[in-house]
């Protein structure tokens, strides 16, 4: 029991960090009704600004506002030179768009960064917290739990913003009509390089904290792949679906992985490993048959 | 009536309007004087929604000129023509469908929050006075629309005529000086024709709102507008109150053809 409860314990823990790159995706999509390809792309590039402004001498609250600079400047450059080309075509070519983003980031951030795999000390240390080893013994990762509580955080505060303020209003409304959000003289530009450089602040936080755990190299970019199931499960367009979405996958990967090659062994014989690497996406598969929508997105109810 | 026409509040010069070779509008004047109602009429393709469109900033005529309280432009653009006063509602409707009929409500009254955003998001003292205050007026505005019972509803979920009503009460959110309604009561029955008559004679009345609107039923354009421009191919055929144009022989030649 104490070592299921641990397993599970690290899984939902980890699943945060899936539900913070999720999140990225949700404002994207929210505010503009389009999957932006280039949200793994983001996280590549300001984990690496973090690291570069680092080397550069900056402390690490110095290099974060800097990086949180950068992604600034390019959210509302993205609005400018490419989104505000495209008002009211259809979401279709707005995702293509995306995928060139994608490709320009991937290129620019070794250009401007180099492209070493590099180190990122943010200081916290991936280590078991020795009370709860004491008192209950589980190994559960000091980082895991601050990480997992720095998403939580971030994920309540945006999710308050979108259901309650004038702006986080005026972002559903763009999403759903853009004609008609222009027509009651919502700034479709500001939203966007609004929404866009708030994308960039979560890709931030989770290029941070991915980078701080994995490493800061080119394979953050895929870390948003992990993110697809966790959108299926929660819904495109829910905030808490995210951070739901995460926890599930999380959870239920880490058991997959611990608890099922041992029963697939005993029946098939061989070794059953690296479950964890498909099993979201056959959740992910599963699901979309059941609950299309996700668990929280919004049901499109059209007229026939 | 209370109600009395004042002064020209829009004035549109020689409005020409062009998609690559094909011209929706040619040389279009007319004026929209103050409380008035007026109406745009013309056959399909007549260039009636685009006239609306060119309004209100959506297109953006090739020649021409545009004076809205005496301001000349050479167009507009769609954040202006709301900041200036001009909302309207679109032939297949606009809304927020996934929002709820108050939030609607509320993002058309966005234009009239004066906090930044900072202040929205921390929902810190002032911010939240504004919020209330909005509220407030969004409240009468359901109260006079009559939409009490569907407030909290989600707008993807009601019927086309309840659509059409919530439209007008997100354009009316904003306080506007012009009110650009495009057909407002396609397909509806005469029931529901009947309410949004009454809705629009109403908001007319009481709020001294401008109004132009575009509209196929001849019998409800007849009997609400003041004055009628009549719209064919691109051009203005005919312009004047609803009798002069009723007996046009061009708007009959329009509406009925020409013999040969």
């Amino acid at each position: 029991m104490q070592f299921f409860l641990e397993v599970l314990i690290g899984g939902l823990l980890s699943g945060v960090m899936y539900s913070l790159v999720a999140l990225g995706f949700v404002l994207i999509f929210k505010a503009s009704g389009v999957f932006n390809f280039a949200q793994g792309a983001m996280v590549f590039f300001a984990a690496l600004s973090l690291v570069g402004c680092m080397e550069k001498g900056a402390p690490l609250w110095l290099a974060f506002i800097l990086a949180f600079g950068i992604m600034t400047l390019l959210g509302i450059a993205t609005e400018k030179f490419v989104l505000r080309k495209m008002v009211n075509q259809p979401p279709i070519s707005l995702f293509m768009a995306t995928i060139g983003l994608a490709f320009f980031i991937e290129g620019l951030a070794p250009l401007l960064w180099g492209n070493a795999v590099r180190r990122l000390d943010i200081g916290l240390v991936d280590e078991p917290i020795p009370w709860i080893l004491e008192h209950w013994n589980m190994v559960i990762s000091k980082f895991d739990l601050v990480a997992a509580g720095l998403a939580l955080a971030l994920v309540a505060v945006l999710a308050l913003f979108f259901q309650y303020t004038r702006v986080g209003r005026a972002l559903r409304a763009v999403a759903d009509d853009h004609q008609a959000a222009l027509s009651i003289g919502i700034p479709l530009q500001h939203i966007w390089a609004l929404v866009w450089a708030v994308a960039g602040f979560v890709a931030l936080v989770a290029g941070m904290l991915w980078g701080a755990r994995n490493g800061v190299q080119f394979a953050l970019t895929f870390t948003a792949l992990k993110a697809l199931p966790v959108l299926i499960l929660g819904g495109f367009t829910s905030v808490p679906g995210a951070i739901v979405g995460g926890l599930i996958i999380g959870g239920t990967e880490k058991l997959a992985e611990i608890y099922i090659p041992p029963v697939m062994s005993g029946i098939f014989g061989g070794n059953f490993g690296g479950i964890e690497g498909w099993f979201p996406y056959v959740m992910a598969l599963l699901f979309l048959l059941v609950r299309p929508e996700g668990l929280f997105g919004e049901k499109h109810i059209d007229r026939v | 009536m209370a109600r009395k026409i004042g002064e020209v509040i829009l004035d549109l010069r020689h409005i020409s309007l062009s998609f690559g070779g094909v011209k929706a509008l040619t040389d279009i004047s007319f004026d929209v004087r103050e409380h008035e109602i007026r109406a745009i009429i013309g056959p399909n393709g007549a260039g009636k929604s685009s006239m609306l469109n060119v309004i209100n900033g959506v297109y953006r005529p090739q020649q021409g000129e545009i004076i809205f309280q005496g301001e000349h432009r050479k167009d507009m653009d769609t954040h202006a023509a709301a900041a200036a006063g001009i909302a309207r509602t679109f032939q297949n409707i606009a809304l927020f469908k996934g929002m709820t009929v108050l939030d609607n409500l509320m993002t058309g009254r966005n234009l009239k929050m004066r906090c930044n955003f900072l202040q929205h998001a921390l929902w810190w003292g002032p911010a939240q006075r504004e919020e209330l205050e909005h509220r407030r007026k969004v409240e009468e505005i359901i109260d006079f629309l009559e939409i009490e019972h569907i407030r909290k509803t989600p707008v993807g979920r009601l019927p086309y005529g309840l659509q059409k009503r919530v439209e007008l009460g997100r354009a009316l959110a904003a306080e506007p000086k012009m009110l650009l309604l495009d057909e407002p009561m396609a397909g509806m029955n005469v029931e529901e024709k009947q309410d949004m008559c009454r809705f629009i004679l109403d908001v007319n009345d009481q709020f001294g709102t401008t109004i132009v609107l575009i509209e196929h039923d001849m019998g409800v354009v007849m009997d609400i507008s003041d004055r009628v421009v009549v719209l064919d191919y691109g051009r203005k055929i005919a312009d004047g109150t609803p009798d002069e144009v009723k007996n046009d022989p061009e708007v009959i030649a329009a509406y009925l053809g020409t013999q040969h």
